[in-house]
């Protein structure tokens, strides 16, 4: 789960890490009044969205008087932001962040990742600040510096000199940049997050060390025991098709094809989509009703397909396994004729009872075609879609 | 003796009582596992499903000689009733549970390394279907019926995926060894190189078939390892192909986010290795056919 800069930050000072002073505004009156509260000559104001680049995208605009605010304030606000990560549709910007502005004197990047190979936090720094991590891996692999943390200990002070000190960093700031690391180490840990990112971490002018931007991402499946970090959800930055489903306990993936998929099991999903491809086709979704495949779940997953109006077939993948697949058979019949669907509908079902929940298909009197094999299945369905174009 | 589990091996079942722990006892059992108890916390010293229930996993190890066990414990205690596992003498463990905080999986693995190596349980998931020998022993929710005995090791990290792949076998007359699912979550007890070792080293196995998909490096260092260690012949299959890339694809761990995790540079990387590689997942099973015949032709 992601959250807004400016709720990171806050986060992030909790724990000790120095931010630029801000003020959250939805309107233009309040962005100018956020920055006269703020005080000085010169401030940011920042379009909060779920993505990074938004500097490039136009998002982030300095301003010197209560005008330019308010005019930076008016073209954002109720704009969708299209950055190189939110794709074409980009994202809606309804809270503009109004920072003071900082005197840079050095970038630095700085982040801590949930290391899949180590199976440990691993934190990631490198002096070429303000590029991504991707460019700065690409052009600048001999500045990068990382350190794993023993999850049985937590980070020592040593390991954050190590960096700081690897760095370059000034040796009468490395108390101040030792308490960053830790600080963010500790929220990282601490809020069961699965990815913070502060780029660029910037030493001032003024000799301070400040997070100039900040995101952080959190393990969705502690969310449970962190409450405060759920509240902080903003399902107006979500694919609206992804909110409706995961707001089911669905798991949807929003794709850009017409082939509506309902399959059981998570990589079951990834390869009938993979075979929709193969076929010549493009599915519409990533959908895993999960291994029980009841009746009710079935009727969701259609509703939860329908909603993307690109769908002119579905193709119903399950392989039942504890559970029975004239069960199945018979959610899909029920499913659509309740919800008086008139596309297309391929299905596969295989494991436990097929027979039976073949002839509830074939004998439902819809117009629903049943598959024997997953190829049969991904080749009827982009058939379908194509006859019915 | 097929690889983890057999018809001997005593099982225990952690989270016995709960409902989804019942159902899958029962199936267990009814397949022909050796089910000697089961743990439910506070429950100890009643009987369920003809079993004795203990407090303690130490307990129902010290009176059953239980080896193996299979956690059905709610996310927020998973972690907790793996370590507990470990520290009584299991040998080795499943974990089905769904949902574990990856911090949590962290520390799991840190804890289990206090143990010398040959006294170190082996974990397999969370996030998984489980384990079969066919006709021997199930420790998991996979539907038995669809699995025949045979000589050719599983190990995957979908439960269905894993299904569709034991049919296509099925359908073709080929029978398997184990079948091992690794689950989908990002950090989790054994990798796919694990399990390949396991693999090379049972005599009762003649060919693997893996099970991949998008994120992560384990397929990558599974390949490697293979072309270095392994004399069976290998294929596997990388689900995902068309998965964009950030964007997470029902498991926890199934997303592209460094280089190297799509699938299409993972099945780069291990056709260089001397994998086989299924192109499409409705082909598995022939894949498998095609290794074997020329194996037999050799």
């Amino acid at each position: 789960m992601d959250i807004h800069e400016y709720q990171a930050k806050e986060l992030l000072s909790r724990f000790g890490v120095t931010v630029p002073r801000g003020g959250l505004a939805y309107s233009p009156e309040q962005a100018v009044y956020r920055a006269n509260e703020i005080g000085g000559a010169k401030w940011a104001v920042k379009a909060q969205i779920h993505s990074g680049a938004r500097g490039k995208a136009g998002g982030i605009k300095l301003c010197r008087s209560d005008n330019e605010i308010e005019e930076a304030a008016e073209s954002l606000l109720g704009r969708r932001l299209v950055t190189n990560q939110t794709g074409p549709q980009g994202k809606l910007v309804s809270r503009l962040y109004i920072e003071e502005a900082t005197d840079i004197d050095k970038e630095i990047y700085l982040s801590f990742v949930m290391d899949r190979a180590a199976e440990r936090i691993v934190v990631v720094a490198s002096a070429a600040g303000g590029m991504d991590i991707e460019e700065i891996s690409h052009s600048r692999p001999d500045t990068l510096i990382k350190v794993e943390v023993d999850p049985a200990v937590g980070m020592q002070a040593f390991q954050a000199r190590e960096v700081a000190f690897g760095l370059g960093i000034e040796p009468e700031l490395i108390s101040k940049m030792e308490r960053t690391i830790l600080g963010a180490y500790r929220a990282f840990r601490d809020l069961d997050a699965s990815m913070v990112e502060i780029n660029p971490l910037v030493i001032t002018k003024q000799k301070n060390v400040v997070a100039l931007d900040a995101k952080m991402s959190f393990d969705e499946n502690a969310l449970f025991r962190r409450p405060q970090i759920a509240e902080l959800r903003d399902k107006s930055q979500e694919d609206p098709r992804e909110t409706y489903a995961s707001d089911r306990g669905l798991a949807y993936v929003g794709l850009d094809g017409n082939i509506g998929c309902i399959v059981n099991g998570a990589g079951l999903a990834m390869a009938t989509l993979d075979m929709i491809k193969l076929a010549g086709g493009e599915p519409a979704n990533f959908l895993d009703i999960g291994g029980g495949a009841s009746p009710e779940r079935v009727t969701k997953s259609f509703k939860a397909v329908l909603r993307d109006k690109n769908v002119k077939a579905i193709l119903v993948n399950v392989f039942a396994g504890i559970n029975r697949c004239d069960w199945v058979a018979k959610g899909v019949v029920d499913a659509v004729k309740e919800l008086e669907i008139k596309m297309p509908i391929v299905v596969r079902l295989a494991g436990t009872n097929v027979e039976e929940g073949r002839r509830i298909i074939d004998t439902s009197g819809l117009t629903v075609i049943s598959a024997e094999s997953l190829a049969d299945a991904a080749e009827k369905a982009v058939a379908a879609v194509k006859s019915a174009a | 003796m097929a690889i983890f589990i057999n018809e001997n091996t005593p099982i225990l079942i952690q989270g016995f009582t709960g409902r989804i722990g019942t159902f899958h006892a029962q199936e267990m059992i009814d397949y022909g596992s050796n089910v000697v108890g089961g743990v439910t916390p506070g429950k100890g010293g009643s009987t369920h499903l003809g079993r004795p229930v203990f407090n303690t996993v130490k307990g129902a190890v010290q009176e059953t000689g239980a080896e193996a066990s299979i956690v059905f414990v709610p996310p927020p205690f998973a972690a907790d009733a793996i370590m507990e596992a470990a520290d009584a003498g299991i040998k080795y463990c499943v974990c089905i549970t769904d949902g574990i905080p990856s911090q949590d999986m962290i520390r799991v693995k840190r804890y289990m390394r206090r143990y010398k190596k040959v006294n170190r349980m082996v974990l397999t998931g969370p996030n998984c279907a489980g384990t079969i020998s066919p006709g021997r022993a199930m420790l998991g929710i996979m539907p038995g019926h669809i699995y025949m005995p045979g000589r050719v090791g599983i190990v995957g990290r979908s439960g269905t995926l894993g299904y569709e792949a034991a049919a296509q076998l099925k359908d073709l007359g080929i029978g398997v060894s184990t079948s091992v699912g690794i689950g989908g979550d990002p950090i989790n007890g054994s990798s796919h190189r694990d399990i390949l070792e396991y693999f090379e080293n049972d005599p009762e196995t003649d060919a693997v078939l893996m099970i991949g998909e998008i994120g992560g490096p384990q397929e990558a260092e599974a390949g490697q390892w293979a072309q270095a260690n392994m004399k069976k012949p290998v294929v596997a299959y990388i689900a995902g192909l068309s998965a964009p890339k950030g964007r997470r694809m029902g498991h926890a761990g199934a997303i592209v986010s460094a280089f190297g995790e799509s699938a299409a540079e993972k099945v780069e990387l291990l056709k260089g290795c001397g994998v086989t590689i299924a192109a499409t997942p409705s082909e598995m099973g022939a894949t498998i056919a095609k290794v074997l015949q020329a194996r037999k032709a050799a």
